[in-house]
């Protein structure tokens, strides 16, 4: 008998029908576009055509299958399990294979051990995943391959988490980044994704099979992998159809007649899925709602006309552009709103120049620009003014409500969100990477499931019963949907309840509001997202309240922009003109910057006069400025502290003690440098963390979720073991220095434990000896008591005074450096105080010094103005008080006491601003206590979110957002 | 700087506790109950349960913060309970995780709730907290640990006739006779004396003996992980019910051994840590008791080879000692991988490691020593399955129906 392999993926369905004789009678791939009833349909009729009145064993296989194959009584096949039977006919001497489909990732291992691996919940790095960065750039994957062939560098691009990559790509577009590099760039993320979430350790060599779409057709995927893995792969004939052939060969299909099968598919429909209340009851209730809304823009008119002198608004965001006039009411003329096409200048110059040509009598008397491409827009075009977004939408709203106290914005990429009080912006929330559904997310599912942004926000108005689908992050949503497909949810309900998660997002992922009720009484809702009445509709359902949504809600930041421009206009506009437009020029190029050890990625921007625009830099240093700001940085200075005890200068007579710098080692290095050196062993220190470093060591890291700061620790590993040191020194501390702040003094388990995850996961290990033994430092009697136990194990003995020497000299050691910080601190308090200076206390963890982990975000707080100081400068300057939290982790500890030290310290000027590593799961706790400590003394919290992404774009505006804010305070 | 949980509300309130142990907690609140604290298990589940936990705490926190918590706050606001004659009650290790602060959270969602009058207790070995109307003495705790003996052996012997029962349904009926029964025992002050237990233990093995079983070829699958979501057919998307289905027969491991891992976890503080030699003789008596507790269920089995008994919780440890220092001892700490070692040499080589989405302590003791794992048991299939509020069914079953496909394989 014939048999029929159908595998049904997340984004196709594939076939194959083979004979007795295992040949392949017919093959295919469709896109489904979720509706996998009707293709399945159509592929069993067409196949009834072809071989009319025959019986075939049917198997069902493919992340999407395991519906259909339960509905129909089919026999199922786990497709990876699929994929290696088909692997083992084709070419049984495969070491391993590389699959990647729409939004699944396998590596299987075939000898050595066998092993099957798939992507877990967090992982972007797969075929949905560069569809999605395709359309970002406007181009199809296959365009994009084309892209990548021509590269001459391989852009760095986070690949954690396809969110992140996201927003590291759009800047480097928007900064005008080569489109071949940025496309190689792309490839490279998904093979490291790849790499570092599935092999985990195991090394991939020998013979390996490339399978499954993307690699099927991307050439320069492959390259890109063959590249990294050191080795060529092959991409056999059929790999698309593996796990079809394989469902086929697991033998275990069900004899069916296929025309029963079609209409047995027809008849069954679960619709049993989680269902939440409809947006609207009636075509009426919508009517009343449309109405409303209309209303909320009378008097702000679109002219169609020019009046004589016009004020110019541009919003560059991170996916579109936007700029408008208005006069001198706040009517508005040309609005203007497109996708930046990764070429906002570009698209600037062209409305202008058509503003020019059309409206040959029109003066512009004013300009001002906001968003991402602020600086480089301002700079190209000569604008009067740039403006912080939460400024140019604070300016915006009020025009519709003077007294707006809460805005909220949701853009393509961005949600931001922010509170007035008494006329000034406060508390400000951002989305970041785990919240970050909204508008382009939406557009991304309405393309995939084939329809326009439009068709799909008007799908889901009157949809009977939206699904449920929780508030959770991109990547997760996707399996969300998928499973809601299974269950039988309309495309209707699908977008309805997409629309409602990204309110929900927003309420309660990034706002974390518990009640409407505090967030404000006049909601001004704004942003492009909004114009989707779904979205609206659902944010008025979830708050229980009316929301104004002005009628240029797309633009807001633009008017915003040119409300500013109006109100502030000097005696000339520097704006470019009508002549200076004609010759206007722009030349992009790309350099490394050489100034520290960041290495940022520069663009180079020059226009027409020989302005110039630099993107990419995380400090002013390649901006030469001609008088750049003193810096007073206590993260520098304490990098500058223990860089002295980083000379790893070896003495060949005697042992070698490797140390790698990360984690609790920002701390602790002066006390097990100090000890080490004396009791006579030369210590080596591992350097500064770069991308680079955390590539040499990706493939041995066993869980792709924790922070990145532990993640690093596997590079630091493998340059020590290249160091050929005798032995490598990293404990494990369950317990930290206790500093009486609170009720116990505990690492956090990643802290503590991490040399376990080193131990068992890095092959080379086993090279030398590697200390990790159970240490606490928290008693110098027992510390004595247990290192001269544990040195025992390793090496000859040491006598009990030289132990007790290199203890008390060590602890003194960390007493210094302790005590260093400290004053160091008080003394750059004291130059703000005389500088009138504003104190940023950078709150974060020791390792938070580390370069690559905070991305020089304490150089960019001086550049803006500010004097950074640290937690630990402040902490020990507080009693132990009580707290809403159990307090029991030393360096948590000391953030509440910092912030505990600003609430009681008001007349200091400090404020704080939170550093907390993605996947820090404590810092869900601690963020909330350390807000808490400073709103109820009135005092202001920022937090940055910081992972292995360098985009720096969301958190420039925080900052800046906070800056502007201190301004305005101050007047 | 929290509400007192007087000894007027002792008699009059209503004390939520979350459903932690499905098998276990209508033993445990019939314990309380005989300590005069009216005990009551919050059994809500389903997407109201999710959402109310995700308003009210942060959502990056854990996901059985989510569940546990979120389903003590669903029995405040959902009309069942009267809140002003309320008190919650919650767990507390105080060990290094985030877990620790679950009180604490309560606490702040009860704030965000408007409702920061009511109570929260916290129930611990460590004492940390003093109420005038509740007091844990250690009687109450030993018989509480000894509940759940019962709570164990159910469980065990309930997974292993399960995927045999001839008729549909025998084992049910069999698990709710006991708890009936045991639960009634407790009324009367009894069941909990050495003699009864043994008795009990016994008779429990006999009745599952006795139920008809027929022989099937089954996939043997192992549960670890997180302590929540491993139990919890709310945490962890009707694992139990989704492996039945598949042909599997399942073991997941008592809960006297996290309580023995606790105790373990003394003596070995004080040996890296030092500090009163108090902790080391604490610990080591503790544990002899517990061992005591512990041979009275693997005795109640011997007649009955049949059932696969635990391993003493002494080679649990020894097990876990080839694969990860004792030392680590936040969340599961070592429990976890030694609990895997157990199960596998036992024969359940197909391991499902089940955690919540980002759980700190499982980067290290769940995804971080399966390489370790798998080096001393080359047999082993084991896989780590995310949970979450977002994690969708289908994925879960998805990798899991992959680990079955490979294990069926190997029963060939």
């Amino acid at each position: 008998m014939k048999r029929l392999g159908l595998d049904v993926g997340s984004t196709t369905m594939k076939y194959v029908l083979l004979d007795e004789q295992d040949q392949i009678l017919a093959q295919d791939y469709l896109r489904h576009a979720s509706k996998i009833g009707e293709v399945f349909r159509k592929i069993l009729g067409d196949l009834q055509d072809r071989f009319p009145g025959e019986n075939m064993a049917v198997t069902v296989s493919g992340s999407a299958g395991m519906g259909l194959a339960e509905k129909l009584g089919l026999p199922f096949v786990q497709e990876v399990y699929a994929e290696r039977l088909a692997v083992g006919r084709y070419y049984p001497d495969t070491d391993a294979v590389i699959e990647l489909g729409g939004e699944d990732a396998k590596i299987l291992f075939l000898t050595g051990g066998f092993e099957m691996r798939m992507n877990g919940t967090c992982a972007g790095g797969t075929g949905a995943f560069i569809d999605q960065m395709a359309s970002l750039m406007q181009v199809t994957p296959e365009e994009m391959n084309d892209l990548a062939a021509g590269h001459e560098t391989v852009l760095s691009i986070a690949s954690r988490c396809g969110v992140f990559a996201k927003s590291d790509v759009q800047p480097l577009l928007n900064q005008g980044a080569r489109r071949e590099d940025v496309s190689a760039g792309i490839f490279r993320a998904v093979v490291n994704q790849t790499i570092a979430g599935l092999a985990q350790g195991r090394e991939i060599t020998g013979k390996i099979l490339y399978l499954g779409g993307p690699l099927s057709f991307l050439t320069e995927l492959r390259k890109s992998f063959d590249e990294v893995l050191k080795t060529t792969g092959i991409c056999p004939e059929n790999s698309l159809y593996y796990v079809a052939l394989g469902a086929c060969f697991a033998g275990v299909g069900k004899e069916s007649d296929l025309g029963e099968l079609v209409e047995a598919e027809r008849n069954v429909a679960t619709g049993d899925y989680r269902k939440t209340r409809p947006l609207f009851r009636s075509k009426a209730e919508y009517e009343e709602f449309a109405a409303r809304h209309k209303a909320a823009s009378e008097g702000i008119a679109e002219l169609t006309e020019p009046k004589k002198t016009m004020y110019l608004g541009i919003d560059a965001g991170s996916t579109t552009v936007k700029a408008l006039l208005c006069d001198e009411n706040g009517n508005v003329f040309r609005p203007f709103y497109c996708p930046n096409h990764g070429d906002p200048v570009g698209l600037i110059r062209e409305y202008l120049t058509k503003l020019y040509a059309d409206n040959p009598n029109l003066t512009i008397a004013g300009s001002a620009v906001t968003g991402y491409g602020e600086a480089l827009l301002k700079s190209a075009f000569s604008a009067d003014h740039g403006i912080v977004e939460t400024v140019a939408h604070y300016t915006a709203a009020k025009k519709f409500h003077p007294d707006v106290d809460f805005i909220i914005d949701i853009g393509g990429q961005d949600i931001k969100c922010f509170q007035v009080k008494n006329g000034l912006i406060d508390s400000l929330y951002l989305n970041e990477a785990c919240s970050s559904g909204c508008g382009s997310f939406l557009q991304t599912f309405a393309q995939a499931l084939g329809y326009t942004s439009e068709e799909f926000a008007r799908l889901g108005l009157f949809a009977d019963a939206p699904v449920d689908l929780g508030s959770r992050c991109t990547v997760f949503m996707n399996s969300s949907v998928k499973q809601a497909q299974k269950d039988g949810a309309s495309v209707e309900n699908i977008a309805a309840g997409l629309s409602i998660s990204v309110v929900k997002n927003a309420l309660y992922k990034v706002i974390r509001c518990a009640d409407a009720k505090s967030l404000g009484k006049n909601i001004v809702v704004q942003g492009g997202t909004f114009l989707n009445d779904c979205v609206l509709r659902a944010f008025e359902q979830e708050i229980g309240a009316n929301v104004i949504r002005p009628r240029f809600a797309g633009l807001m930041g633009a008017y915003g922009a040119a409300l500013y421009a109006r109100d502030h206009t000097g005696k000339e506009s520097t704006f470019i003109t009508r002549q200076g437009l004609e010759k206007f020029e722009h030349t992009v190029h790309q350099l490394t910057c050489g100034g520290c050890q960041n290495h940022c990625s520069l663009t180079v921007n020059t226009f027409s006069g020989g302005r110039r625009y630099i993107a990419g830099n995380r400090c002013s240093r390649p901006l030469k400025q001609e008088h750049t700001l003193e810096h007073y940085d206590l993260y520098e200075y304490k990098r500058s502290l223990l860089q002295k005890y980083r000379h790893n200068y070896r003495d060949p007579n005697k042992k070698t003690i490797g140390i790698p710098m990360g984690l609790n080692f920002y701390e602790l290095l002066p006390f097990w440098y100090t000890f080490f050196q004396t009791l006579d062993f030369n210590v080596v220190v591992s350097p500064d963390s770069s991308r680079g470093l955390y590539a040499s060591g990706q493939h041995t890291i066993p869980s792709d979720t924790a922070c990145y700061p532990a993640k690093l620790m596997h590079g630091h590993i493998e340059w020590l073991l290249d160091q050929k040191v005798d032995a490598i020194f990293y404990p494990d501390m369950s317990y930290n220095v206790e500093e009486g702040l609170g009720v116990n003094h505990f690492n956090c388990p990643v802290v503590a434990y991490y040399p376990q995850v080193l131990k068992l996961n890095v092959p080379r290990l086993k090279e030398v000896p590697f200390i990790c033994d159970f240490v606490s430092l928290a008693n110098p009697v027992i510390f004595e008591k247990r290192i001269t136990e544990i040195l025992r194990n390793y090496f000859p003995k040491f006598s009990k005074t030289s132990i007790a020497v290199a203890t008390e000299l060590a602890y003194d050691a960390l007493v210094r450096y302790r005590k260093d910080v400290e004053e160091k601190g008080e003394e750059f308090r004291e130059k703000a105080a005389e500088k009138g200076k504003p104190i940023i206390v950078l709150a974060g963890r020791p390792y938070h010094v580390d370069p690559e982990v905070n991305h020089g975000i304490s150089k960019l707080i001086c550049d803006l103005g500010a004097v950074v100081i640290t937690e630990d400068s402040l902490s020990r300057s507080v009693e132990k008080f009580p707290t809403k939290v159990r307090n029991q982790w030393t360096y948590h500890a000391r953030m509440y006491a910092a912030a505990k030290y600003i609430a009681e310290h008001p007349e200091e000027g400090l404020h704080l601003v939170q550093l907390v590593s993605f996947g820090c799961g404590l810092d869900a706790i601690t963020t909330d206590e350390v807000r808490s400590i400073l709103e109820s003394a009135g005092q202001d919290y920022t937090q940055i979110k910081i992972d292995e992404i360098s985009n720096m774009g969301a958190v420039t505006i925080r900052l800046r957002s906070l800056f502007a804010m201190l301004e305005e305070k101050k007047k | 700087m929290f509400v007192d949980f007087t000894k007027e509300m002792k008699a009059e309130y209503t004390i939520i506790a979350p459903d932690i142990f499905p098998t276990h907690m209508k033993l445990l609140e019939a314990v309380f109950r005989l300590y005069g604290y009216n005990v009551v298990i919050a059994k809500y589940e389903g997407q109201a349960v999710i959402n109310t936990g995700l308003k009210y705490l942060h959502n990056d926190v854990c996901y059985p913060a989510i569940c546990m918590l979120g389903q003590q706050l669903h029995a405040l606001t959902c009309g069942d309970f009267d809140p002003h004659k309320c008190a919650l009650i919650q767990f507390q290790t105080g060990g290094g995780c985030r877990a620790s602060n679950y009180l604490w959270l309560l606490r702040k969602a009860l704030e965000k709730m408007d409702m920061e009058y009511v109570p929260v207790i916290s129930l611990s070995f460590g004492g940390y907290e003093h109420y005038s109307g509740f007091k844990i003495t250690p009687g109450m705790m030993a018989t509480g640990i000894r509940s759940l003996i019962y709570g164990d052996m159910l469980l065990l012997l309930k997974n292993q006739c399960l995927p045999y029962e001839q008729n549909e349904g025998d084992t049910r009926r069999v698990v709710e006779k006991w708890i009936a029964s045991l639960t009634d025992q407790f009324r009367r002050k009894e069941g909990l004396s050495a003699g009864t237990m043994k008795k009990n233990l016994a008779a429990m093995a006999k009745d599952f003996h006795d139920i008809p079983k027929v022989k099937r070829d089954t996939v043997k699958v192992g549960i670890v992980g997180e302590i929540y979501v491993k139990y919890s057919s709310f945490g962890n998307n009707g694992l139990e019910k989704f492996l039945l289905s598949q042909g599997c027969e399942y073991m997941v491991p008592g809960v006297l051994g996290f309580f023995q891992y606790c105790f373990a976890n003394m003596d070995t503080d004080y040996r890296y840590y030092g500090g009163s030699s108090l902790k080391h003789f604490a610990g080591r008596r503790l544990e002899k008791i517990a061992e005591g507790w512990e041979g009275w269920l693997i005795d109640a089995l011997k007649p009955y080879p049949e059932f696969a008994a635990p391993v003493s919780f002494e080679k649990v440890k020894k097990l876990a000692d080839r694969v990860i220092d004792r030392g680590v001892k936040m969340g599961e700490g070592w429990l976890l991988p030694g609990e895997a070692a157990e199960l596998i040499e036992k024969g359940y080589s197909n391991i499902i490691c089940t955690q919540p989405f980002g759980c700190l302590p499982n980067h290290i003791v769940g995804k971080g020593t399966i390489r370790r794992l798998r080096e001393l048991y080359p047999q082993a299939n084991i896989f780590p399955v995310d949970y979450d509020a977002g994690a969708s069914k289908v994925n879960q079953e998805n990798r899991i129906k992959l680990m079955l496909a490979m294990a069926k394989e190997g029963l060939q």
